[in-house]
């Protein structure tokens, strides 16, 4: 395999002079990295000034000038810019400042924050830019496009218009280190591109919608992401598979006029699984609700995840074992970080021996995801009265009501509220 | 002690409260959410749309703005962590 001593010119006037890390296994701390990652940084020559496009990791800083010097010299460095502003793409921001302080630097609005809190200087310069946006280096012209929390609130694309070149920032790259850096070229990355929008994109997916709207009419000719295998072949089918992968793969049947609650149970004597099937015939008796029922002790978490993500409400039925929801839950629980659950319904209900903490567990959880828990959950002492299952049935209808706009308005005062709290055992 | 009306228009629900209670205190009682920010005004985690009563709720401060700027929220936008309820009614877009 050839590595790469120097930068790499990607177009005319244009060098990658990034940096690899081939030995990275572990990218922070969440993901997974068999094949190391880059930090692609990118020089554009204009006639009238040179730019930077994004830095690299701290720790790769010496990597990027030695590629940056053979390309142009500081002093010729007229622009900055940075699509994102985390720590991988700005380590060598503060150096590079200090070796051309005349450049001017580019960054998106809310991108202000996080540079204060890299770059600590009391005389800090810089440059808001937004959509429509665009600096003249003198025959490339640098475009902006504003493409919010792909996957930081600071994320953007920089386009050079007379080439079609995009600066994706992380949008379309992945960690994948092979110095013959173009698509066409590398070892076989796609399981890279796959993972890490599943990891890091996917919980922005209706971002990553607003952002293809806006980047998907340009006449791409080269994608060049902030990290992995710069697409040069067929750069378009990358857009299209974030296209697919942030679409629902299958026709859902419930359509736009009818919502969808999922209730999740698990159940060690019948009790809990008992009050799941009250709560889903509560729901069942509100119609343009679709209820679906599922055993989390038979399930992996993945393809709850998967159902969660498009769901509407949440209803989670856990014993209490030795004073806490039992394990199964809290996985399912642990594992919503991928998707975005914020602003779903949600709510709690089990069969308890002795205190029934679990419920309350649960529900400080789901508000803690930003779900919406408005009604209190059903609780019941071993096998549930008559009584109590018809409580779960008016928690599935309360629900089912809430989906559907249904619901009786409420006046309530704030002591009544504080009131109705569950004290804690 | 003066009262204000908060209703949050997603939950359907309608909160008395004293007046001076923050938005973050309300909609955590109510199940809108708990927001595991940094709850100091600084964050931008909570930002919340009043819907109506925007003149019911306490003034900006200059912190409050700074951050709402800095979010692009728009006018209608507050930090529930800062904003307080005055009296009156206000309705909240959760």
């Amino acid at each position: 395999m050839k590595r790469v001593p120097d930068a790499v010119e990607i177009a005319p006037g244009t060098h990658w002079i990034g940096a690899l890390d081939p030995g990275l296994r572990e990218f922070d701390i969440i993901l997974k990295t068999a094949n190391g990652t880059t930090y692609n940084s990118y020089c554009v020559r204009g006639t009238n000034g040179v730019a930077v496009i994004d830095t690299v990791k701290a720790s790769h800083a010496e990597e990027f000038f030695a590629r940056l010097e053979q390309v142009a010299r500081y002093d010729e460095i007229s622009t900055i810019v940075l699509n994102h502003l985390e720590p991988d793409h700005s380590g060598a921001l503060p150096e590079l400042m200090r070796r051309a302080p005349q450049a001017k630097l580019y960054i998106s609005a809310k991108a202000q924050l996080m540079l204060k809190a890299l770059v600590k200087s009391d005389d800090l310069q810089f440059n808001i830019v937004k959509t429509g946006d665009s600096i003249d280096l003198g025959g490339r012209t640098l475009r902006f496009f504003s493409t919010p929390f792909l996957h930081w609130p600071d994320t953007q694309c920089t386009l050079i218009e007379e080439q079609n070149i995009l600066f994706s920032g992380d949008v379309f790259g992945c960690h994948f280190c092979d110095g013959r850096l173009f698509n066409d070229q590398v070892g076989d990355f796609r399981f890279s591109f796959e993972y890490y929008y599943q990891h890091i994109m996917r919980p922005f997916r209706e971002h990553v919608l607003e952002a293809l709207e806006l980047l998907e009419p340009l006449p791409l000719q080269l994608i060049a992401p902030a990290h992995g295998p710069i697409l040069r072949e067929a750069p378009l089918s990358y857009m299209q598979r974030y296209r697919q992968l942030a679409s629902p793969l299958l026709h859902n049947e419930v359509g736009a006029h009818n919502k969808s609650l999922l209730v999740f149970y698990i159940s060690s004597y019948g009790n809990t699984a008992r009050m799941a099937q009250a709560v889903v015939e509560g729901a069942e008796s509100i119609q343009g609700v679709r209820v679906s029922l599922y055993d989390l002790q038979a399930g992996g978490d993945l393809p709850f995840v998967d159902l969660i993500e498009e769901a509407d409400g949440l209803a989670f039925g856990s014993p209490t074992i030795n004073g806490d929801a039992v394990k199964p839950v809290w996985d399912l629980l642990s594992s919503l970080a991928m998707i975005k659950v914020s602003d779903k319904l949600g709510a709690a209900f089990g069969s308890y021996g002795w205190s029934g903490e679990a419920i309350n567990m649960i529900e400080d959880r789901l508000r803690g995801l930003k779900l919406r828990v408005p009604i209190k959950g059903v609780r019941a002492r071993l096998i549930p009265t008559e009584e109590e299952l018809e409580n779960c049935r008016d928690l599935g209808k309360q629900l089912a009501q809430h989906l559907t706009g249904k619901i009786e308005k409420r006046v309530i005062s704030m002591s009544e509220l504080l009131a109705q709290e569950p004290t804690h055992a | 002690m003066p009262k204000a009306n908060v209703t949050f228009e997603k939950l359907g629900i309608t909160i008395s409260v004293p007046a001076g209670t923050r938005l973050i205190e309300i909609s955590e009682k109510v199940g809108a959410s708990i927001t595991y920010g940094c709850r100091e005004g600084e964050c931008g985690s909570c930002i919340m749309k009043i819907s109506s009563g925007m003149e019911n709720m306490s003034e900006r401060s200059v912190l409050e703005d700074k951050v709402l700027q800095e979010n692009m929220a728009g006018r209608s936008d507050r930090l529930a962590c800062q904003a307080q309820v005055l009296g009156g009614d206000i309705t909240v877009k959760a």
